[in-house]
């Protein structure tokens, strides 16, 4: 098949749409399988049907058919014939990959079905045929059915069993008008079926003041009619003046008008739109509302919504208004949704930001000249040019940011999985969801923390008898938590199981030769060894975890994120790993330093204070109050041959509990940098993070202070 | 017992005279009985002139009972139904009888 130009972006949208589709879908069956909940069964139910329905536009049969089978099982459950059940999700889990997978293909290019992808989806649908009412419909044979038809099925039950409840108080003066409220009644016969009937009476005054020439009763009348509320309302026509004439679906009626409203498809919802569509109201009750409306209005009141109003007049009742709100609501949030999100293509934000990070070098090396020019008005321009530049960055930041809980969600049917497959009952508990973070952390995250949580399910969370036994609740804890603090997202990942064990650790490290026996070592000291290649205290070997790789990748993958991980344990308690990593990839708050003729910058996360280097001796440490302070001279480390200034400055740098002195010539204080990567060729460089170009136009490398570190505390150990 | 029974048509054109001759009958005694039966035609103005007398009776403590052909006593529930009974007008097919 070829697709021409337009047709392949069209496509390109449909994969995108159709994962986020998926992706709801997973996480709406995963809450499902927790609280049945009406609305979390239609969205899954609109998933599928708007996958199936693109899936068509591009002509993806195969897809079609496969959705369609789905999507026919989650309209049983829609329409109320089929209950949740574990056994259901656990059918619908894999279609949903399996759809995914489909949906890959197409991303790869592969528009027909392959034979591989048909067999693997063939027991799938299998597993879905018991809960098929009329299984001819799914293999070929694809009936579609949207939701017009569907709205007129409904429409058509609740009108034909229909039945009304009519309140009737005819006016005063009706009977010497010549019209017979019971002659009106009789009338409905016309038109249906007078099932019940009541006369209210308590209107009439005593018998001295009656008139037995006006009218006092009311009428309470049950119709079982076909016709539609109009027909009904147009009975009264001539007696409406001066009566109160109301016409209500029945009560036990009224679900079915709240799915009516529920399964409405209007694309500019006004609320008495909504309700006269479902046929609960007519058009002349929704422009009376109007105008009553209008009245208040105009009378400088502040106008009751038109729901009241209505329910006020007695024209609906109160849970059809509130159902049309709901469909209200849900209308106006698909419209904000689709206002409010256009897909970018990644690349784009990514050159935006790449811009900016130019203009904010740019900026800072006009206010540097501008500073030389000692150009009091030129600075004050550039320094409102800066603030705003600041604005614009930051701004262009925030379009790369996400919220971390699409990451967390996906956990949902990790935990689930992987639950089973231990044979725990552990459950995952979110919170910072709304937690934004840079796309790009969000994209390399996602590993390591899928380490953790694996790690912290098998290792973490014991087994249900040793929880009980502990005064535990069964079923194990699992919390995923962000937060913002200073400049940094901080991602938690924590169980409540038994801690980290100390001396396993310990004698695990000895045994390895990582540590001497008897070393005295701090909690972190010790808990930091299990991110050590190879490390794992499990006895047992299990499928997820337990081989000693992982936890090391997870360290390794954090810090090349410029991250850090702390783990805080409590025996018999749980373990909570918090990860710390920037916001964002592209920007740093530096420290700029000057070593001979060169500039350097350390981020200033890592720096902890800045001390003149008393005298120098030569020696490669210091005494820092009462501590051994090692050096590490970026001179000698960058090879500078030129000569040492006669004052020489330490910047303190700590990383993980392990702190160093930078020995450098200048302090030239803080900046905010744009990080540009060093080329390939400088990949296996040590110590350098990447590069950026400062104001001056001079270039200056981003020190990795962790790695350097690292070599300080092995350099250390030579000692 | 005292017994009234109306004859002819129990309607708005005769609600005003039929109002003073019912209320009058309700002095007439303390257990009373209406009969309906050569009742030609009832609409809504003599079905709420029953009501009223209905209500007034039990107001003074008085039993007051209508009764049709078959002198079955009627439950003042059973009115609107009743009035079906008579006229052309206010005839209205009721299944359920």
């Amino acid at each position: 098949m070829n697709l021409d130009k337009d047709m392949q972006e069209a496509l390109a949208t449909f994969i995108t749409e159709s994962r986020e589709l998926l992706q709801d879908m997973e996480a709406g069956l995963l809450a499902l399988e927790n609280e049945e909940n009406r609305e979390t069964v239609n969205a899954i139910f609109r998933a599928a049907h708007t996958i199936k329905g693109s899936a068509g536009l591009f002509g993806l049969d195969h897809i079609v058919r496969f959705t369609h089978v789905v999507e026919s099982v989650l309209d049983a459950l829609r329409g109320g014939n089929l209950a949740v059940s574990t056994e259901l999700v656990a059918a619908l889990l894999p279609c949903c990959d399996h759809l995914n997978s489909l949906v890959r293909d197409v991303a790869d290019g592969k528009l027909e079905e392959n034979q591989d992808m048909a067999d693997s989806g063939k027991p799938l649908l299998a597993a879905l045929q018991p809960y098929l009412k009329t299984p001819e419909a799914t293999e070929t044979g694809v009936v579609y059915r949207d939701h017009a038809e569907r709205v007129g099925t409904i429409a058509g039950n609740a009108i034909g069993t229909g039945n009304w409840l009519l309140f009737l108080q005819f006016n005063e003066n009706c009977l010497r008008d010549g019209m017979d409220p019971l002659a009106f009644i009789s009338y409905l016969t016309t038109i249906g079926e007078i099932v019940d009937m009541t006369t209210i009476s308590h209107a009439m005054p005593d018998a001295g003041n009656m008139n037995p020439e006006s009218n006092y009763l009311g009428f309470e009348v049950i119709l079982k009619s076909e016709v539609a509320k109009e027909s009904i309302e147009s009975v009264f026509d001539f007696i409406r003046d001066g009566s109160l004439i109301h016409i209500l679906p029945l009560e036990n009626r009224i679900p079915y008008y709240v799915e009516l409203i529920g399964s409405l498809t209007e694309d500019n919802a006004q609320l008495g739109e909504l309700l006269l569509k479902s046929g609960v109201i007519t058009q002349r009750e929704l422009e009376e509302g109007l105008k009553v409306q209008q009245t208040q209005a105009e009378a400088q009141q502040l106008p009751a919504r038109i729901g009241e109003i209505l329910v006020d007049q007695r024209v609906v009742q109160q849970p059809l208004v509130n159902a049309a709100l709901d469909k209200q609501k849900e209308i106006q949030n698909n419209k904000i949704r689709e206002n409010q999100t256009i897909h970018v293509d990644a690349e784009r934000l990514d050159k935006l930001i790449d811009l900016v990070g130019e203009l904010v070098i740019s900026t800072a090396s006009a206010s540097l000249l501008a500073m030389q020019a000692r150009n009091t008005a030129l600075r004050e321009v550039n320094a409102e040019i800066i603030s705003l530049v600041e604005e614009v960055r930051d701004s262009a930041l925030q379009l790369r940011m996400v919220p971390i809980g699409t990451t967390f969600s996906r956990f949902q049917r990790v935990v689930r999985d992987v639950s089973k497959e231990l044979g725990k009952d552990i459950k995952l508990a979110i919170s910072g969801a709304e937690t934004e973070v840079d796309k790009s952390v969000i994209e390399k995250i996602g590993d390591p923390l899928l380490h953790l949580v694996r790690n912290a399910m098998d290792h973490g969370i014991e087994r249900a008898e040793l929880r009980t036994a502990h005064g535990k609740p069964a079923q194990g804890t699992l919390r995923l938590n962000a937060y913002h603090s200073s400049g940094n997202i901080v991602i938690e990942v924590s169980d409540d199981g038994g801690g980290l064990n100390r001396d396993k650790i310990f004698s695990k490290a000895v045994e390895r030769g990582l540590v001497q026996p008897g070393t005295a070592l701090s909690d972190q000291e010790l808990y930091a060894l299990i991110f050590e290649p190879g490390f794992s205290t499990a006895e047992q070997v299990s499928k997820l975890s337990g081989r000693g790789v992982g936890l090391d990748v997870v360290k390794r993958n954090i810090t090349a994120l410029r991250g850090v991980i702390h783990i805080d344990s409590a025996p018999g308690q749980g373990t909570m790993m918090s990860i710390h990593l920037p916001l964002t990839l592209a920007i740093i708050d530096g420290f700029l330093a000057g070593v001979g003729d060169a500039s350097y910058v350390i981020p200033l996360d890592r720096v902890v204070e800045c001390v003149e280097l008393p005298v120098d001796d030569n020696r490669d440490y210091m005494e820092l109050r009462g501590e051994v302070l090692p050096f590490i001279r970026l001179r000698q480390l960058f090879r500078k041959n030129d000569s040492v200034s006669r004052r020489q400055n330490v910047i303190v740098v700590e990383h993980l509990d392990l702190k160093a002195g930078l020995v450098v010539d200048r302090l030239m204080g803080e900046l905010q940098t744009v990080i540009k990567p060093l080329g390939k060729l400088f990949n296996h460089v040590q110590g350098v993070d990447g590069s950026t170009i400062l104001g001056s136009g001079e270039v200056a490398l981003i020190i990795d202070v962790p790695t350097l570190l690292r070599q300080v505390a092995c350099s250390g150990n030579a000692l | 017992m005292q017994s009234l029974t109306i004859e002819g048509e129990l309607t708005v054109f005769t609600a005003a005279y039929q109002k003073t001759l019912l209320l009058a009958f309700l002095n007439t005694g303390d257990e009373l009985e209406i009969n309906l039966s050569k009742v030609s035609e009832i609409d809504t103005a003599g079905l709420q002139l029953l009501i009223l007398i209905k209500r007034e009776a039990a107001q003074s403590g008085k039993d007051l009972s209508f009764i049709m052909h078959c002198k079955r006593r009627l439950a003042t529930s059973e009115l609107p139904r009743f009035g079906q009974a008579f006229g052309e007008q206010a005839t209205f097919a009721h299944n359920e009888e």
